[in-house]
């Protein structure tokens, strides 16, 4: 009977983008040659990584964007129901971002300005009358502010995370 | 020389000081928005808030006495101070991303240094449509914080009196002194210091919009910029 230990679970990880612009999942990506680190101690569940569409159960949720339509919520809300820790990513998701700009405007005036017409497909998510931060839907258990946060920030929080310790916000820049 | 003591270090005082002049003074961070070296204190915005002999006091306006016991960096405080900001940003329109005051404007940067990761509170999402009037300056009013510099600086300075404070709780706004209400009729000019002192960039001066590379700006510090 062998007595080595066997090797720790990896922590599941999902990520998604609902409102943004994927600038935080690129600057995730800026983490670089650390990710053949973190490899060895997370495994990806839902996320543009793996094109893997629905979020099974995880211990870490990192959401970029806010919520502009009714898809949003409702993967927002998967994501809540299935991750253990949910991380709010970027400006977007911590405020609405930039996509918030439209929030003085009337969404039936700018889909005339923008398509001639209101597209009604139903396949179209409905979209909301203002665009929202996702801390106004769900619970979220941390942030990572900036747009986007940058590299070591995403690292920092992971390795934190990994080693079950309360994040430290030392990296913190809005824009 | 008499002194009183700030988060327990002796901070000389002179006569005529406020508690933010004499601990500024003497190398100390007391954190502020409305205040102003070159214009009059108002203790509006609350964030220099301090204990003084375990009572709240605004920092800028409360006369520092010898033998006073100021608290500024406690716990609770900083608690505090960290609500105060985030009610600012979700009572405004602040997109720090795309503002061209990034990196210069005193809200991100007190929110910065308070540990601010997140909003907390609903955003409001205010109506407050951009007056572009001004051949010189912008008024973004999404970014207005009602802090009164403008008005202090158009007052004291200008001898002007531009600007006032109108309105009432949510709908307190920016007034702009002229027939239409807009600044282009107004009596500002860009070389008034009205025009240069608003620390969020509700007012700026048009057409030098991100002259600092970022890395060189106000408040681009290690700790900021990561």
């Amino acid at each position: 009977m062998s007595t080595a230990n066997p090797a720790p679970a990896k922590l599941r990880v999902a990520t998604v983008s609902l409102a943004g612009c994927f600038g935080c999942h690129m600057s995730f990506l800026d983490i670089d040659e650390r990710l053949f680190e973190l490899i060895e101690h997370i495994q990806f569940d839902r996320s543009p990584l793996t094109d893997i569409k629905t979020v099974g159960l995880c211990d870490i949720g990192l959401i970029e964007g806010g919520l502009c339509n009714a898809e949003n919520v409702e993967v927002l809300r998967a994501f809540r129901a299935n991750c253990r820790v949910l991380v709010a990513v970027g400006a977007c998701a911590i405020t609405g971002g930039l996509p918030a700009l439209r929030n003085h405007l009337d969404v039936g005036d700018m889909l005339q300005a923008v398509y001639g017409t209101v597209p009604d497909d139903p396949e179209l998510p409905l979209p909301l009358n203002k665009v929202h931060p996702i801390h106004e839907v769900v619970r979220i258990d941390h942030s990572l502010p900036g747009c986007p946060p940058s590299a070591d920030a995403f690292w920092h929080l992971l390795q934190d995370l990994i080693a079950g310790r309360e994040p430290a916000h030392g990296l913190i820049r809005y824009d | 020389m008499s002194s009183f003591s700030f988060d327990g270090q002796p901070v000389p005082l002179q006569p005529g000081d406020t508690i933010l002049q004499a601990a500024q003074r003497a190398g100390h961070e007391v954190p502020h928005l409305c205040w102003h070296p070159e214009v009059s204190a108002s203790a509006s915005c609350r964030v220099c808030t301090v204990r003084v002999d375990g009572r709240p006091a605004a920092a800028c306006t409360t006369a520092a006495a010898a033998g006073q016991r100021v608290e500024c960096h406690t716990a609770d405080l900083r608690a505090q101070r960290l609500h105060l900001l985030q009610m600012l940003f979700v009572e405004g329109n602040h997109f720090c991303p795309g503002c061209e005051k990034s990196g210069h404007c005193l809200l991100q940067h007190q929110a910065e240094r308070a540990g601010m990761t997140d909003l907390h509170y609903e955003t409001l999402n205010p109506e407050r449509p951009v007056d572009a009037s001004h051949p010189d300056v912008l008024f973004e009013p999404n970014r207005c914080i009602l802090c009164q510099l403008c008005v202090r600086a158009s007052d004291e300075l200008d001898g002007k009196q531009v600007f006032a404070i109108g309105g009432h709780g949510i709908a307190t706004h920016l007034l702009i002194n002229s027939a239409s209400g807009r600044l282009g009729d107004s009596a500002l000019a860009v070389t008034d210091r009205a025009a240069h002192i608003c620390p969020v960039g509700a007012l700026l001066p048009k057409r030098v919009g991100f002259a600092v590379p970022i890395g060189q700006r106000t408040f681009d510090d290690a700790e900021t910029r990561g």
